[in-house]
């Protein structure tokens, strides 16, 4: 499977690894190359600087031929606005994208785009341990 | 009408004030205090600080009575976020939003944003206007009907003068309205006008034979 991933984070990164380890090809985009020290001396897949948003960083980053597309940034705006310009511009079969607000991750993933809350996840999360 | 502006920087605070004037109920969501006060004070109490793409402070200006919203921050991806958050979430009639990356454009629309204006491309458009030897100008766009009005110069090198309009094989959907003309009424063209250097051409025609419409004017 090939994977364009936008946001070099402690998620990106660890994900890009990830997904390497399992023999996936991986690009991964950030606007900074100093976020690129996240990735494992190990890592085989491409980085590269570049925003998300740009479309012609996108097709650098080869998501004309992508399966997978995760926008990991620490913007939600960024994150759904990226994964809707892979949805609809370049057909990507399944771009995911992070939004930290509950409300906003409600509203699109009624409009179609495949969204994760990490506050609501990790709530429930904590809950669960607390009544443990 | 009541309108929502997001955004409080020089283009919302000047569209604020000029909306005012028009006399519609105009409030302005801004994240910034400073913006807010100086907003306060000079236009009354028509902005309220906030992040216009949370749906709280949406509710809290009661989004869903307005008529329209305008997003017109310095980043594409608020912009587009809260006019979806506005669509969606309030069934507000009408957004409209600032685009900064030209290319934007095409996923505004896609996106259901109903009016996109670009900033770059406007300013680009008056340059280039400016400059004695571009060979065409957009001068409208008539985005539901898919046409555009374009000024077309013709040089006097142009391999077109002294040919008549009939001699011209012009792409399908473009017609020629207007001529003007040095020291001459503008005229309308007929089949049989003769082209000369300096006409200016005003035509309609269509985004996607703009280019073969120049060419062949121009004798490209």
């Amino acid at each position: 499977m090939k994977v364009v991933i936008m946001g070099c984070g402690r998620v990106g990164a660890q994900l890009a690894g990830l997904l390497d380890t399992d023999g996936h090809s991986v690009s991964i985009l950030d606007t900074n190359a100093y976020s690129f020290r996240r990735l494992s001396p190990e890592f085989g897949g491409t980085a590269l600087i570049g925003n998300g948003l740009d479309q012609e960083a996108l097709k650098k980053a080869g998501i004309a031929e992508a399966d997978a597309f995760v926008a990991v940034t620490q913007g939600d705006n960024r994150n759904v606005m990226a994964a809707q310009i892979a949805k609809h511009i370049f057909n990507v079969p399944k771009a995911i994208c992070r939004i930290y607000d509950p409300l906003r991750q409600e509203l699109y993933s009624t409009l179609g785009v495949e969204t994760v809350s990490p506050t609501t996840i990790f709530a429930q999360i904590l809950k669960g341990k607390l009544e443990d | 009408m009541y309108i929502v502006v997001v955004g409080g920087g020089r283009l919302g605070y000047y569209l604020a004030k000029a909306l005012l004037d028009e006399g519609h109920e105009v409030l302005i969501i801004e994240k910034d205090a400073t913006i807010c006060e100086n907003i306060v004070a000079e236009l009354g109490s028509i902005c309220i600080r906030g992040d216009g793409c949370e749906v709280s402070i949406l509710t809290e200006v009661g989004t869903s009575r307005a008529d329209m919203l305008i997003a017109v921050t310095g980043d594409d991806e608020d912009n587009l976020v809260t006019c979806q958050v506005a669509k969606h979430k309030f069934n507000v009639p009408r957004t409209i939003a600032r685009v900064r990356n030209p290319q934007n454009e095409a996923i505004f629309k896609k996106l259901g944003v109903d009016v996109t204006v670009s900033s770059t491309n406007i300013i680009l458009e008056r340059i280039a206007e400016e400059v004695p030897t571009h060979p065409l100008t957009h001068l409208l766009s008539i985005t539901d009907k898919g046409l555009e009005i374009v000024e077309i110069k013709i040089p006097p090198e142009a391999t077109t003068v002294g040919k008549t309009v009939k001699e011209l094989s012009l792409p399908k959907g473009s017609t020629l309205s207007l001529i003007i003309r040095k020291e001459h009424k503008p005229l309308i063209p007929k089949s049989t006008t003769i082209l000369e250097a300096a006409d200016q051409i005003i035509a309609v025609t269509t985004p996607d034979s703009e280019e073969k419409l120049r060419a062949t004017l121009r004798g490209d």
